[in-house]
């Protein structure tokens, strides 16, 4: 299965101004495509804690699942359009600390038109999670075209 | 005297702007009421989600549900508490479009003790034409400072301060 490059995937995320906004960075960590999340004040949402807000761990944990898709089913053409997100689950699970953020998605299931990915956020380790997704995502045509099955 | 409404009408604006990511987004707040709460987003080309189309991304939308639902949640425990998201599910229903507010609107139908749920509506001006629904809970994680003098006082509240802007909400949905 082709995937894109490191340099392929970030001029892909230049595209989505949300993303610098936050600050979201893409990294490949052991061979695996991890966006990090580095620390910032602008993305505390309970100061007196501190706290990372709700709302921006789940965004960054939407970027995650869009970005896998684009990677694992690069688009033919430039004009790369992003996978939707239909309906999404959040599960906040442990305090996010003011420190870096790691997020890590997968793809669950690919059909044609939809995909079913799976998103977890750690901190300090990988097994103790701050937040989960799961989510249902429409594929860009481009994509759904490139599908195998 | 104040009422709890009148100390949540304080406390709305005062929670955006003690939010850093709330400042980030553009997030301002719009009324609060019995159990309800309104957050707006302005169009922010930061907040874009794909420069093609100028659309403003999901976690953006994600953000505003979230506030407006925690400022509903500390309506519905008829009290000051720090609360936290439990779960968020949201369902997007077509695409904001570019140059739009974004409203969020919060009602939280029910809060027990210690968990608030939360239904949550996202749209640029048509509540027929959602962007997006939202479901949340959200939990107090600290003392519960009651508020005294709770139902006398809300429906002359609900009637003298929010009619305005929050008319339309007082019906149970």
């Amino acid at each position: 299965m082709s995937q894109m490059s490191h340099d392929d995937i970030k001029r892909i995320l230049e595209d989505m101004p949300y993303v610098q906004t936050l600050g979201i960075e893409p990294h490949f960590i052991d061979t695996k495509f991890t966006l990090i999340l580095p620390y910032k004040r602008e993305n505390i949402g309970n100061p007196t804690l501190p706290a990372l807000h709700g709302g921006g761990i789940g965004g960054f944990m939407e970027v995650a699942a869009i970005a896998q898709i684009m990677l694992e089913n690069p688009p033919k053409k430039n004009d790369a359009r992003f996978p939707k997100p239909i309906g999404i689950n959040i599960d906040y699970l442990r305090r996010g600390n003011p420190v870096l953020t790691y997020a890590r998605a997968q793809i669950f299931k690919k059909g044609s038109r939809v995909a079913n990915v799976r998103v977890r956020a750690w901190q300090d380790s990988f097994d103790t999670p701050i937040a989960a997704l799961t989510g249902h995502f429409l594929l860009a045509k481009l994509h759904a075209e490139n599908d195998d099955a | 005297m104040s009422t709890f409404i009148e100390r949540l009408w304080e406390i709305g604006p005062q929670m955006i702007s003690a939010t850093p990511h709330a400042q980030e987004l553009g997030i301002k707040f719009v009324a609060v009421d019995k159990n309800r709460a309104t957050m707006s987003l302005p169009y922010n080309p930061a907040l874009i989600g794909d420069k093609k189309t100028g659309v403003i991304h999901g976690g953006a939308v994600t953000t505003l549900l979230d506030q407006a639902s925690g400022l509903a949640a500390m309506a519905g425990f008829n009290g000051l508490a720090p609360i936290a998201t439990l779960s968020l599910r949201i369902d997007y229903m077509r695409a904001a479009d570019p140059d739009t507010t974004i409203i969020g609107e919060a009602h939280c139908y029910k809060a027990t003790k210690h968990v608030a749920f939360i239904r949550a509506l996202a749209h640029d001006g048509d509540e027929e034409m959602p962007i997006a629904t939202a479901q949340a809970c959200f939990m107090i994680t600290g003392p519960l400072i009651q508020m005294p003098d709770t139902n006398e006082a809300y429906t002359i509240d609900a009637t003298q301060n929010a009619s305005q802007d929050m008319s339309q909400k007082g019906k149970p949905s």
